[in-house]
């Protein structure tokens, strides 16, 4: 059972022989990183299918038992999203590959890889601080790709995105910190042991560091206060690039679910009101700020970067609930929202490279204008949740599960007016640059403009609205399987009983023995 | 002891946070140098504050010993904020040079770009 670990394993060896053995020959790295994730994708479904009979599989790193070593953790959860991670990248990889982003800077496979090695292993771990290290594996790479072939803007937005995330570490090492103080214990599963023995009117410090968490975690997934950041990264960094970063706010959404489900989760007398008082109420003000951002952008990559952090608002608000019919929507909402984010994206880049900037001014049309419009009107409509494709049934699910009266009001009204700023947005945007542009005296015959698309570059952004229209058109047992995830997301004892050991009570289990022992 | 160490590390944050705040590469780099430190003590201290002890069992079990897990983390935490603050330099180099300000916030670039293209259009 060496499985659990390959999606670590895979891109930490590939990439540093990409990166040394074949730096100057970007055919060979081309190669070599599609063979890479392809493997990584089977390894995926191979996670997947072993992970959908509900067990929670169990790595000990070194075969140290778990409290005392590292433990990696597959359950449905961590299956889906390293299959949604794999899935992306694929799809992402091809894209940079066909429209030549990769040869633009150094370096782009390897750093690509080690980034899909942190982000798997942060959806895989079972422990507090070795997600930390993960988390600063995956940051490393990106600060690496979201520089990617230079540039003033890019550069100085690069900076400001390193000096936020290590501003953000610094914090995550204080957060740990303080919860090894108050708890001695850092694996997820020992956590969900230790936090509930500690009694209400002791908990100061722990309810400190379940808040120091959850900013961390916020910063991650771009909920307000701390989601500054976001619009300025994404709309700076290479369009592919952009793209792969869709999961990377799905990694703090995913913290944020695992680790304030399992270890400070509904139930823990101690801590289990904190997240769901703040998160809330933040993610609703997320979705606010989207909904603005979009309707206000001048440009085209902000106004999607925008439409990503109303995303994550909507998602949140859904985890915000902490109830597994809830957290199925959720699930729902974060699969279809990664890859509305990244079909945005690629069509965006396809588009931008065509023109002169990203400014939502009419300009003269460009080849294929319609292929374009018909792609980006397909991926505006699954953002903005509009009917056939996913968004429409994500935003439904999110909406049926919040139908407590005290959250219902709130919820309803920021997720529908949300949706109406996000069409009128999107609406604006696109026909100030594919409608008006029929208007205007036909665009050069030559230069990027007349650069007609070749079915390598349009065949990313296709397959991702195809994904978004078979996650509609078989939502059924899609849902199935992610209400049995979430059911199992909220089973604390069975993931405990998996890390730990059959569970031991500090009586019984003395006396089992030497009755044993004696039998 | 307990004096000590707290306010060190209370020193160290509020410096780091102040220089954070400065918006220009240098001081920022050195605020975050000395954020770092601030918790790498921070981490020191979670595993209680135990003179002279080493983090090992003396003999087995006789003895008292001070916790080694907080060592470890801490070894981690060094080792990543230093590389950490070696790609920082190096980035912080990079828009210094392609940029000519050493200014964190882009806002006024940006304004700048914006009215460029007005003009140009």
């Amino acid at each position: 059972m060496h499985w659990i670990i390959l999606p670590v394993v895979l891109p930490a060896l590939l990439a540093p022989v990409i990166g040394f053995v074949m730096r100057h020959d970007i055919g060979l790295a081309r190669i070599a990183s599609v063979t890479g994730t392809v493997l990584l994708l089977a390894i995926a479904i191979v996670l997947a299918w072993l992970a959908a009979g509900g067990e929670t599989h169990v790595y000990r790193l070194g075969d140290w038992p778990a409290p005392f070593g590292i433990v990696l953790v597959l359950d449905r959860l961590s299956a889906l999203m390293v299959l949604l991670t794999a899935t992306l990248a694929l799809i992402v990889l091809i894209h940079a590959i066909a429209t030549g982003w990769d040869a633009r800077g150094k370096h782009f496979h390897t750093l690509f890889q080690f980034q899909l090695m942190g982000i798997c292993g942060a959806f895989l771990t079972g422990d507090v601080f070795n997600l930390f290290v993960f988390f600063e594996v995956l940051l490393i790479a990106s600060y690496g790709l979201m520089i990617h072939a230079g540039g003033r803007d890019r550069i100085k937005a690069g900076l400001q995105y390193v000096v936020m995330n290590l501003a953000g570490s610094t914090l995550f090492l204080f957060a740990l910190g303080t919860l090894y103080a108050s708890t001695g214990t850092l694996n997820i599963a020992d956590l969900a042991v230790v936090i509930p023995t500690i009694p209400a009117e002791e908990a100061a410090l722990v309810r400190v560091a379940v808040i120091l968490f959850m900013i961390v975690f916020a910063v991650k997934a771009a909920l307000f206060p701390v989601q500054f950041w976001l619009p300025a990264t994404y709309a700076n960094a290479p369009a592919p690039v952009a793209a792969l970063f869709a999961i990377m706010t799905k990694v703090g959404a995913y913290a944020i679910l695992r680790i304030h489900t399992t270890s400070f989760g509904p139930g823990i007398e101690a801590t289990e009101d904190l997240a769901t008082t703040w998160l809330f109420p933040a993610a609703i003000v997320t979705i606010a700020i989207g909904a603005f951002g979009v309707l206000g952008a001048r440009r085209l990559m902000p106004l999607i970067a925008f439409s990503v952090v109303g995303s994550m608002g909507t998602l949140l608000v859904a985890v915000a609930v902490f109830s597994p019919q809830a957290t199925m929507a959720a699930l729902y909402y974060l699969v279809h929202s990664t890859f509305a984010a990244a079909s945005l994206f690629l069509i965006a880049d396809l588009v931008v490279t065509r023109r002169a900037g990203d400014s939502l001014r009419p300009a003269a049309a460009t080849v294929q204008n319609g292929l374009f419009a018909a792609i980006f009107f397909g991926a505006a409509i699954a953002m903005a949740g509009m009917p056939p494709l996913s968004g429409f049934l994500g935003k439904l699910l999110v909406l049926d599960a919040l139908r407590e009266p005290g959250t219902m009001v709130w919820a309803w009204s920021a997720i529908l007016g949300g949706s109406l700023l996000t069409i009128v947005g999107f609406a604006r945007a696109g026909s100030a640059l594919f409608w008006s542009s029929t208007a205007m005296a036909a665009g050069p015959a030559e230069g990027p403009a007349a650069r007609r698309a070749t079915a390598g570059e349009l065949a990313p952004a296709m397959i991702t609205l195809g994904v978004l229209a078979g996650l509609a058109a078989f939502a059924h047992p899609v849902a199935g399987y992610l209400e049995a995830t979430a059911v199992q997301v909220f089973d604390r004892a069975g993931y405990v009983a998996a890390v730990l050991g059959p569970v031991e009570t500090e009586d019984a289990t003395p006396i089992d023995t030497v009755i044993e022992q004696e039998g | 002891m307990e004096i000590l160490i707290a306010s060190a590390i209370g020193v160290l944050t509020a410096g780091g946070v102040y220089l954070l705040l400065r918006l220009r590469t240098f001081p920022v780099i050195l605020g975050l140098a000395l954020l770092s430190y601030a918790v790498n003590v921070f981490l020191f201290a979670s595993g209680r504050l135990a003179i002279d002890q080493s983090p090992i069992l003396a003999r087995y079990g006789e003895g008292s010993y001070t916790d080694p897990l907080p060592q470890a983390l801490v070894l981690t935490a060094i080792v990543i904020s230093f590389g950490m603050t070696a790609v920082l330099v190096m980035i912080g180099l990079a828009a210094y040079l392609e940029a000519d300000s050493d200014r964190i916030d882009i806002d006024p670039v940006e304004s700048r770009d914006d009215d460029q293209r007005g003009g140009a259009a």
